[in-house]
C-alpha cells in the first residue's frame, strides 16, 4: 500500500475483462482486495441482510427468535475470540471468564448505580479490555500450550471471585441483572415501554443485531488494517513477524485487550437478556463451547463465527425437538442412562472431534468450496 | 503440631494422586507434544472399569490388572483412529481434539454408570494405621507407595530400556529420532497405552474410600494440571515434585486458611492451585523442571 501512486494505479490486463473478473472472483488491485463489499453482488448481499433484519422478527416465532438473540450474543463473543485465536494464534480457554466479567460489571453499573445502556454497554467493554490487557503479559511470556494452561487456571480464579465477592456478584445464589434501558425505555421491551406491537424476543432482536452488524464490521476492519496484519504475522511466523518490525509485546496484549472487550460485551448483553446471572453460567464449559464455535465456524474468519455461533446455539434446540423420536432418550433430567443433557454433550463433543479431523476450515471452509464449485461450474480445479 | 502433620500426610497423599494423573500427561506430551486434555476421563474410565470387573466376582488385583489392560488398548485405539491422523496439524487443533474426547467419554461414563454415588470395593476399604496421635488412611498409604514404585519404575524405563530411550529421542527430535531407526508411530501408540494404563491405577487411588466413584471425579483431574504444569510438562520427576507440592497446598490451605485469612473466601483451596501455578509460571516460563524450548529460525 505505502508504494508510489503511478504502481498501485497500473490496472491489471485482466481488469479489462470485468466478465471473468465478476465469474472468477480475481482480485485485481489492492482496493478490491480489502473492500468490504465487492460488486454489485456485494451491495445486493447486503440489502438482502437489511430486508432479512426487518423481516425476520416479523416472521418468525418468539422460540425461534430467542434461538437468534442467543446466537447473536454468542456471535459477538465468538468474534472476539477469533480474533485472538483465529488471526492471532492465540490459544485461550478463559473466553467465558471474561464474558462472566462483563455480564457482572453490566450488573453492578446497570441495576446498583442505575446507569443506561449506552454507558453500561461500552463500560463493560472497556473494563473486559483492562482485564485483558492484565492477562496479556502473559502471552509474552508462555508458548502454546503453557498459555492455553493459564488461561484455564483464570476460569477457576474467575469463579472464585463470583462466588466471593457477594456485594456485587450476589455469590452462588447469582444476581439481577438490568434490562438495556435509556431513560424510561426498554430496548429489550418496546412493547410496554413504548407501546408498539413487539414482544420482548422481537424487541430484543431488533436491539441485538445492530450490535452483531458494528462487531463484525468491527472486526473486519481491524482484519484488514495494520493490527491484523501484524495480528496474522505472529500466528503465522512469530520470530519472522518480530524481524520485520512487527512489535510482538504491543500486538499480542492488544489482541488479548480486543478479544476482552468483545468478550465482556456479550457477557454484558447476555446478562441483560436473561435477567439474571450465577456463576456456573462462566465456567469451563462455556470457555470450550465458544471455541467449538470458531472451530466449527471457521478458524481465522469473521462470517464463521458467526455461523459457528448459530450451529452451536442450534444444535441443542433441535436435539430436544427431535428427542421424542430418537429411542433410549430419557426425558427427565434426574434418572439415569441417556438424557437429553447426556446426548447434548454428546454430540457436541463429537462434532468437535468431527470438524477438526474431517473439516479443520470449518462451515467457512465447506462455504468457500460451495463457492468456488458454483462460480467455476461446470470445470472443476 | 500434630494438626499440622495429619495435614501434611493428607497433602502428600493427594498429591500421590494428582502426581499420577500428571505423569500422564507428561508422558504423552513428552512423546507426541500434546497435552491430553482427556486424560481425566481416561481416570474416570478406569475407575468404572475396575469397578464394573471387581462386580462380576473377579478378585480385586485382577480387575485393576485387566482394566489397566483394556485401558491401554483404549489409549492405542484414540491414538491410532484419532490423533495418528492429526500429526502435523496445529496443536491447539489436536488439543481441542483431546477435549472433545474428555466430553464424549465423560457423557458415555454418564450414559452407561448413570449419576449415583458408587463404591469402588477396594480390599483395604475404610481401615486406618495409627502412629502415635496420627491417623492415616490406608488408601494414602497405599497412593503414597504405588507413586514411589511407578516414579522407580518410570525412572529405570526411560534410563534403560530401548522404548524409554527410543521415547526421549522421540521427544528431543522425531526426524533425528526416525532417521536412526526409532520406530516414532509405536513410540505415540507405547506413550498412550502407559497413559491409559497409569489412568486406571490413578483412578482407583482417586475414588478409593474416603472418596466414592462418581462421572464428576473426572474433574478432579482438572487439578492436576497445575501439578504438571508446575512440574515442568516433559519432566516425570517434575510430575511427582508438583504433584505434591499442589497437593499440600490444597490441603494446607483448606486447613488454615479459614482461620488465617478468612477475607479470601469459601473454598478458596481450589482456586489456591492455580494461583500456586500461574505465580510458578511468571517466574519460570516452563515449568520448575521443564526442558527450555529453544528457538531456532
Amino acid at each position: 500500500m505505502n508504494g508510489p501512486r503511478s504502481r498501485r494505479a497500473a490496472p491489471s490486463p485482466l481488469a479489462a475483462l470485468p466478465v471473468l473478473r465478476r465469474i472468477d472472483g480475481l482480485r485485481t488491485s489492492y482496493a478490491d482486495e480489502l473492500a468490504l463489499i465487492r460488486g454489485a453482488g456485494g451491495w445486493a448481499a447486503l440489502a438482502a441482510l437489511a430486508a432479512l433484519y426487518v423481516a425476520t422478527p416479523l416472521v418468525i416465532d418468539d422460540f425461534w427468535l430467542s434461538v437468534l438473540n442467543f446466537t447473536a450474543i454468542a456471535a459477538i463473543a465468538a468474534i472476539g475470540l477469533n480474533l485472538l485465536t483465529g488471526f492471532t494464534g492465540q490459544v485461550s480457554l478463559g473466553h467465558a471468564f471474561f464474558i462472566g466479567l462483563g455480564a457482572y460489571t453490566a450488573g453492578y453499573l446497570g441495576g446498583d448505580l442505575r446507569l443506561p445502556v449506552i454507558v453500561w454497554l461500552p463500560a463493560a467493554g472497556i473494563f473486559g479490555a483492562a482485564v485483558g490487557l492484565l492477562v496479556g503479559p502473559f502471552a509474552l511470556r508462555l508458548r502454546g500450550l503453557y498459555l492455553a494452561i493459564v488461561t484455564l487456571g483464570l476460569v477457576f480464579l474467575g469463579e472464585h471471585v463470583f462466588l466471593n465477592l457477594r456485594q456485587i456478584t450476589g455469590g452462588p445464589q447469582g444476581r439481577a441483572v438490568p434490562a438495556p434501558m435509556i431513560g424510561e425505555i426498554n430496548l429489550a421491551d418496546l412493547g410496554t415501554s413504548l407501546g408498539l406491537p413487539l414482544t420482548r424476543e422481537q424487541s430484543f432482536f431488533l436491539f441485538v443485531v445492530p450490535l452483531v452488524a458494528l462487531a463484525a464490521i468491527a472486526a473486519k476492519n481491524i482484519v484488514r488494517s495494520r493490527p491484523g496484519r501484524a495480528f496474522q504475522a505472529i500466528r503465522d511466523r512469530e520470530i519472522a513477524a518480530a524481524i520485520i518490525g512487527v512489535d510482538r509485546a504491543r500486538y499480542k496484549v492488544g489482541a488479548f485487550a480486543v478479544s476482552s472487550f468483545y468478550a465482556a460485551a456479550a457477557g454484558a448483553l447476555y446478562g441483560s437478556y436473561l435477567r439474571y446471572i450465577t456463576p456456573g453460567q462462566f465456567d469451563l464449559l462455556p470457555s470450550i463451547q465458544y471455541v467449538a464455535m470458531i472451530i466449527v465456524g471457521g478458524i481465522g474468519t469473521v462470517y464463521g463465527s458467526i455461523a459457528g455461533a448459530f450451529f452451536l446455539v442450534l444444535i441443542p434446540r433441535v436435539v430436544e425437538a427431535l428427542s421424542p423420536a430418537i429411542p433410549f432418550v430419557s426425558r427427565s433430567a434426574t434418572s439415569s442412562g441417556l438424557t437429553l443433557f447426556v446426548l447434548n454433550q454428546l454430540i457436541f463433543g463429537a462434532l468437535i472431534v468431527f470438524f477438526l479431523v474431517f473439516e479443520p476450515s470449518g462451515l467457512a471452509g465447506i462455504w468457500s468450496r460451495l463457492r468456488t464449485y458454483v462460480k467455476t461450474w461446470p470445470f472443476s480445479y | 503440631m500434630i494438626d499440622f502433620l495429619q495435614l501434611a500426610v493428607q497433602g502428600i497423599a493427594l498429591g500421590g494422586i494428582y502426581a499420577l494423573i500428571a505423569l500422564g500427561f507428561v508422558i504423552v506430551y513428552k512423546a507426541t507434544q500434546v497435552i491430553n486434555f482427556a486424560q481425566g476421563e481416561l481416570v474416570l474410565l478406569g475407575a468404572y472399569l475396575v469397578y464394573a470387573f471387581n462386580q462380576t466376582a473377579l478378585p480385586f488385583v485382577a480387575s485393576v490388572a485387566l482394566a489397566a489392560v483394556v485401558m491401554a488398548g483404549i489409549g492405542w485405539a484414540i491414538e491410532r483412529t484419532i490423533l495418528r491422523r492429526m500429526v502435523g496439524r496445529p496443536v491447539f487443533a489436536v488439543v481441542m481434539i483431546t477435549i472433545g474426547l474428555a466430553i464424549v467419554v465423560r457423557q458415555l461414563v454418564a450414559a452407561v454408570w448413570g449419576f449415583e454415588d458408587r463404591l469402588l470395593g477396594e480390599p483395604w476399604a475404610a481401615s486406618r494405621i495409627q502412629l502415635g496421635d496420627l491417623g492415616v488412611n490406608v488408601t494414602s498409604v497405599v497412593t503414597i507407595a504405588t507413586t514411589g514404585v511407578l516414579l522407580l519404575l518410570f525412572f529405570v524405563f526411560f534410563r534403560f530400556t530401548r522404548a524409554g530411550i527410543g521415547m526421549r529421542a522421540t521427544a528431543i527430535d522425531q526426524e533425528a529420532a526416525l532417521a536412526v531407526g526409532i520406530p516414532v508411530r509405536g513410540v505415540f501408540a507405547q506413550a498412550w497405552m502407559i497413559a491409559g494404563a497409569i489412568a486406571t491405577i490413578a483412578g482407583v487411588l482417586l475414588v478409593a474410600f474416603p472418596a466414592t466413584l462418581h462421572p464428576a471425579v473426572g474433574f478432579t483431574a482438572l487439578r492436576a494440571f497445575p501439578a504438571a504444569i508446575v512440574g515442568g510438562l516433559d519432566s516425570p520427576g517434575g510430575a511427582v515434585i508438583g504433584g505434591v507440592l499442589v497437593g499440600l497446598v490444597e490441603v494446607l490451605v483448606q486447613g488454615y486458611q479459614p482461620q488465617v485469612a478468612p477475607w479470601l473466601g469459601n473454598n478458596f483451596h481450589v482456586a489456591a492451585a492455580y494461583l500456586l501455578m500461574i505465580v510458578v509460571l511468571v517466574v519460570r516460563p516452563y515449568g520448575l523442571f521443564g526442558t527450555r524450548v529453544v528457538e531456532r529460525v
